[in-house]
């Protein structure tokens, strides 16, 4: 997907200002609350109207104040996951499911609705009314609803926002899975950095209604690691731990892991800050940590006045963070073997 | 209890004028409605104020207007005149009388209705390839229908009671324009005809409560189709 925004929009005070190319399928829209992200993609969508400007997806205008462009948004196959579900109170889950469907001409439909249906669990939903249904449930039908218009871009305004914790977590897999497998381009919003290394391959950053930067999640989690509250955050997908002394002890690539939160014959999404990974130069002989693993420093980078080591734990890859005396004083470099801590206590489930 | 044929007249007229000033108004007030919700215009105080207008002129006030309008020597009466549509002293006139009184309290109630519609409802039915004016059927319309129907039975309740404006631009011609509260007026005036007056005052309570009867039922058939 090729997107080229160009465009100028005030609201009150406000000022969005964007003149970005983008192309990718899985872009991602950083920036707090307040930074323009919403009004940006309503003006994508076409619920907007722009000040000035242009907007082309692929080879379409659909939008140009030069021209007089300006294509009405049921005409630009770009659908919306807002951040509330947005069901049709008065139609039943399928009736909301079929809604964008079954106004898409039949040459444009890309997406076999039974497939899907099964993808997003939602077959015995299908005849209720959408108003008892669960914050997750919800959204799940709203992820279909849209994805059954089959359109060409698909828009995630900060979807994720709404639900608690745990939801979130259960719901990231439904959004990549279905867009992967339909190959829907899509833009994710949001202010989380976890979820933009989770959902996108790359990330711009909009801050005060302009784009600050354009980067790879990964580079950006790097860059914000010495501000960040958490540091960088790793993110461990693990399954089918076994018992042992009251800890979880899970296979991560040929090592073991143990931790003190799990479920027994499920997968979970782990996140470890690099703050919580001690280095040590040589093997120390007896320490509290559960988790002691020897290590190679694959690269070095800086941020602000840290520097986070990249790690290869026999492949599996670790990012770790400590001060330059630090670095200094275990003599670090690339290549170099390290053996490395971890509290059981210090991975944090997610889902 | 007694009714005379009159009588009966009187309530089937009653109800037809009720009926039909109802069902006349109810596309110009969903219209209406859905201008002053949903569009942003410069005139729009303007419109708010003309629409709102009959709630607070005195009825008669609006029915000498209506015969201003409509009477022979008014513009739109002579349109009528000449093209042989006489409508003062009609029962098309009570009509036109009640729609006009009635109007602002079924626009308001649609009003209400449709400002509790959340915009972005409306954006996600667009962005799925509704156009405005299919939102505005599948969207728009289904679920402003409680306040639809809260505006009609308000409104065909209104009509019912109508006794100004009706007298003026209606008169009172028992068995073509005399409706249950001119019919009530009629007998209240001569001593001897109390129970007849009680009689008809019965009959109207007993609408009354059928129309708010029916707009509880219909109301509570809302909630439950979205409930389950």
């Amino acid at each position: 997907m090729k997107l080229k925004i160009n465009l100028e929009k005030k609201l009150g005070r406000f000022f969005l200002q964007v003149d970005e190319n983008i192309s990718g399928d899985q872009i991602g829209v950083f920036g707090d609350s307040g930074c323009g992200k919403s009004t940006m993609v309503n003006c994508i969508a076409g619920l907007l109207t722009p000040d000035k400007g242009e907007i082309w997806l692929d080879e379409q205008c659909l939008f140009s104040s030069k021209t007089g462009i300006n294509i009405s948004p049921e005409l630009r196959r770009i659908s919306i996951v807002f951040q509330r579900p947005m069901l049709f109170p008065h139609l039943s889950v399928q009736s909301n499911l079929f809604y964008g469907y079954n106004r898409c001409r039949v040459e444009n439909r890309r997406i076999m609705p039974d497939i899907l249906i099964d993808l997003l669990k939602l077959q015995p939903l299908l005849k209720r009314g959408v108003e008892n249904l669960s914050g997750g449930e919800k959204q799940r039908v709203a992820l279909g609803r849209a994805i059954l218009a089959s359109p060409r871009l698909l828009l995630m305004d900060e979807p994720l926002s709404a639900l608690d914790n745990t939801l979130r977590f259960q719901i990231i897999p439904y959004l990549s899975s279905v867009s992967e497998e339909f190959h829907i381009p899509y833009m994710f919003i949001s202010h989380s950095l976890t979820e933009m290394q989770l959902m996108t391959k790359q990330v711009l950053v909009l801050n005060n209604g302009q784009i600050e930067e354009q980067d790879t999640p990964e580079g950006l989690a790097r860059n914000r690691m010495a501000k960040s509250q958490n540091g960088y955050r790793n993110l461990l997908r693990l399954s089918n731990p076994v018992h042992q002394n009251g800890l979880f002890l899970y296979r991560w690539g040929s090592n073991n892991l143990l931790i003190s939160d799990g479920e027994l014959n499920k997968e979970a999404l782990f996140e470890l800050s690099s703050r919580d990974i001690i280095l040590f130069k040589n093997h120390p002989d007896a320490i509290s940590a559960r988790n002691l693993l020897s290590s190679t420093v694959i690269e070095l980078f800086r941020s602000g006045d840290r520097i986070g080591v990249v790690l290869s734990v026999t492949g599996e890859k670790l990012v770790a963070e400590i001060v330059r005396s630090a670095a200094e004083e275990l003599q670090i470099i690339t290549g170099s073997t390290t053996f490395i801590a971890i509290k059981a206590s210090s991975f944090r489930r997610l889902s | 209890m007694q009714l005379t044929p009159e009588d009966i007249t009187a309530i089937w007229l009653s109800l037809k004028i009720a009926l039909t000033a109802t069902a006349l108004a109810l596309p110009f007030g969903f219209a209406i409605a859905w201008l002053i919700v949903f569009k942003t215009f410069r005139a729009k105080i303007v419109l708010e104020v003309l629409i709102n207008l009959p709630l607070t002129l005195p009825p008669v006030v609006i029915g000498y207007f209506l015969l201003l309008l409509l009477g022979k020597n008014g513009w739109f009466g002579q349109l009528l005149n000449a093209s042989g549509l006489p409508i003062i002293f009609t029962w098309k006139a009570a009509v036109i009388a009640s729609a006009t009184v009635g109007f602002p309290l079924l626009v308001r109630s649609i009003r209400l209705g449709m400002e509790a519609i959340d915009l972005q409802l409306i954006a996600a039915s667009r962005s799925l390839g509704a156009s405005w004016s299919d939102s505005l059927f599948t969207i728009i319309l289904p679920l402003s229908l409680k306040g639809i129907i809260a505006g009609s039975s308000l409104m065909f309740a209104r009509s019912l009671g109508e006794f100004g404006a009706t007298i003026i631009v209606a008169g009172n011609i028992p068995g073509v324009t005399q409706t249950i509260p001119l019919a009530i007026y009629d007998y209240a005036s001569s001593p001897s005809s109390g129970k007849m007056a009680l009689s008809l005052c019965m009959v109207s309570v007993v609408i009354s409560v059928v129309v708010l009867l029916i707009h509880e039922v219909l109301g509570k058939q809302l909630d439950r189709r979205t409930l389950q």
